[in-house]
């Protein structure tokens, strides 16, 4: 990898330290464990807090699959954790199959909505992939709303919390460690696949879609691999989102959702795991740090991510060029 | 009433639903025509639109009343600042990205819009504003069919509002320039048409169209919402795209079949009004998987 971070900036600094292997893991290994200890040093309520900044760190990887390798606008990534959290506060709640035979067919069903709208629309320009998805979003919150399989504008309630090795997950600590192991899982898995042939494939059409497909990069497919591979890292988290809450309802997966899911993808720096991992903490964190702002936190992000795309359009933490 | 009478309301209702539609659509279409983006503030700008209408209404009201004089001053008031406003999008946010890469330009466009909803939120608190137009509910009875007199001005309006872009377009020296820049930019530049004016104009008019809508949007149904352009954005989107998207008529004729097309779906049984927004974007994916070109559209070969 070619050293390209500028060295003058704090930020730049913090780059150069961590893509230098002989401190990389030290450091990965003090945040593993600084995460061990948190819930215990900083109390109930931030557990909670974490909780949900980890859970935006699964679902803003997934999204960066999407946006950062592929380089195609979701606007409507919720609707991947609708699809999750309602498989199972249907098939699990409702009609009481196990959770963990539950996870599958909400993978599954997630994976099969994305190759239902991602295959027709890949085809085309990739603006109107971005207004069809938001499109989605839209039919798939209003179905949630409409249907009485979904619980209507009230939701699902009283989703059974799972059990795991004779152990049922209750506290809020619980599921700390739950979305602990799930965001690690969600890093490796991410850094793994833009390693990959796939990956390779996806930074080529990214770069130039012409030349991959004349180098016989079928783009139609690629880029469809990479909306299924979100839709499966949404689809996870909403099933998790659904058993820690234990109720959901359509507001929790509207388009403001989507959009702070994309936010925290764009603002930490679109394809490189740590930058989003830094986005997701920012867009969760900086609501608690920012008490006054109240109601209008979506236009502080909003008018960061303006000033973000016309001054730094990498993000704070950008792709290395490679 | 018999089924006949029903239709016939419905295809009154679908004209006048059809007729927002319509404005907002051209505003998409114009500016995808003339510079290849898609302008996703464009359900904002209308948005913002409806409320620069409320505001200047709130101060002429004394001096106008609230009745269709004030809301015609209010609204062209409207349409010559948002058009403004739309001009100041293009030159801050669009202008230096028109060499980026087409997700940067989206996100750049996504984030104008989130700051445009956002500053209506901060400003309003989220509630829905009334209006405060007074128009009457004076109307014509033809048997058992009722059209009022607001909906013959609304759809009146809207009509000369299309039929003077129409005008303006084929008719004057910017439309003539306007017409070819979407043809060919560079060319253009080399002919000596200021390129970037012929763009600001652009934004200009797609933006007082959809503030026009606005306005008329706010006094018809009676109340503003800082997310009411969310929807219509999208729904006129579709609209532009069924109609071929940078075709100007196809927008207009776009426009009138969406409205058509969704006042009579409230009809089919299953579909209903609960089912209306699920219908149009269904509409919205079927024209694009099966005709991505629309009705009136040219087919032209995009690098992505």
């Amino acid at each position: 990898m070619i050293e390209r971070s500028p060295v003058h900036s704090p930020l730049g600094r913090l780059q150069g330290v961590w893509d230098n292997p002989a401190y990389r893991w030290p450091l990965i290994f003090g945040l593993l464990a600084l995460m061990v200890v948190a819930p215990h040093v900083l109390g109930p309520y931030a557990t909670v807090i974490l909780t949900n900044a980890l859970l935006y760190v699964v679902l803003a990887l997934g999204l960066n699959v999407v946006v950062g390798y592929a380089g195609l606008l979701d606007l409507g990534y919720a609707a991947f954790f609708a699809v999750g959290a309602y498989t199972i506060g249907i098939v699990h709640h409702v009609y009481g199959l196990d959770f963990w035979l539950t996870l599958p067919i909400a993978v599954l069903a997630a994976a099969g909505a994305g190759i239902i709208i991602g295959s027709p629309t890949l085809r085309l320009r990739s603006d109107y992939l971005a207004i069809v998805t938001l499109g989605f979003g839209e039919i798939v919150r209003f179905s949630a709303r409409n249907l009485s399989i979904t619980g209507g504008a009230s939701g699902i309630s009283g989703i059974e919390r799972p059990w795991i090795f004779g152990w049922e997950m209750r506290s809020s600590m619980d599921f700390y460690y739950v979305f602990c192991v799930l965001a690690v899982l969600a890093v490796i898995a991410s850094l793994r696949v833009a390693d990959s042939r796939l990956g390779r494939a996806w930074l080529y059409v990214r770069h130039d879609e012409d030349a991959a497909e004349a180098m016989g990069i079928d783009r139609v497919k690629v880029k469809l691999a990479a909306y299924v591979i979100g839709a499966i890292y949404g689809s996870i988290a909403g099933a998790f989102f659904a058993v820690n809450l234990g109720a959901i309802s359509p507001e929790s997966f509207s388009f403001q959702q989507s959009v702070l899911i994309l936010m925290a993808v764009i603002l930490g720096g679109m394809g490189k795991v740590p930058g989003v991992i830094l986005g997701a903490f920012i867009v969760i964190l900086a609501p608690e740090l920012l008490r006054d702002v109240g109601e209008l936190r979506l236009l502080v992000f909003a008018a960061g991510l303006l000033l973000i795309m016309l001054f730094r359009p990498k993000g704070i933490w950008p792709s290395q060029g490679r | 009433m018999a089924l006949t009478d029903l239709v016939l309301q419905q295809l009154v209702n679908g004209l006048v639903l059809g007729s927002f539609y319509a404005l907002v659509a051209l505003g998409y279409t114009m500016v995808f025509g003339v510079v290849k983006l898609l302008n996703f503030a464009h359900g904002e700008v209308y948005m913002v639109g409806g409320f620069a209408g409320f505001v200047v209404l709130s101060v002429v009201s004394g001096a106008l009343g609230s009745g269709w004089t004030a809301v015609a001053f209010s609204m062209v008031l409207a349409m010559i600042g948002v058009g403004f406003l739309g001009v100041v999008i293009q030159r801050i946010a669009y202008q230096p990205m028109l060499s980026a890469p087409r997700l940067s330009i989206l996100i750049t466009a996504l984030a104008v819009s989130l700051v445009l909803q956002n500053s209506i939120l901060g400003a309003t608190g989220g509630r829905y504003v009334p209006f405060g137009a007074d128009l009457g509910f004076g109307g014509i009875n033809l048997g058992n069919l009722f059209i009022s007199h607001n909906q013959i001005i609304l759809v009146g309006t809207a009509g000369v509002l299309m039929l003077s872009l129409e005008l303006f377009i084929s008719r004057t020296q910017y439309g003539r320039a306007m017409r070819a820049v979407s043809i060919d930019k560079d060319m253009c530049r080399l002919m000596g048409i200021d390129v970037n004016r012929v763009i600001a104009v652009t934004f200009f008019l797609g933006s007082g169209l959809a503030a026009a809508a606005g306005t008329m949007a706010g006094a018809y149904y009676g109340s503003l919402w800082y997310f009411m352009g969310f929807l219509i954005g999208l729904k006129a989107f579709t609209a532009a795209v069924i109609g071929g998207i940078g075709s100007i008529p196809g927008a207009m004729l776009g426009g009138l079949i969406l409205g058509l097309l969704e006042s009579f779906g409230t009809m089919i049984p299953g579909v209903g009004s609960a089912w209306k927004d699920v219908f149009s974007f269904s509409i919205l994916i079927l024209v694009l998987v099966f005709k991505p070109t629309g009705l009136l559209g040219k087919s032209e070969q995009e690098r992505m």
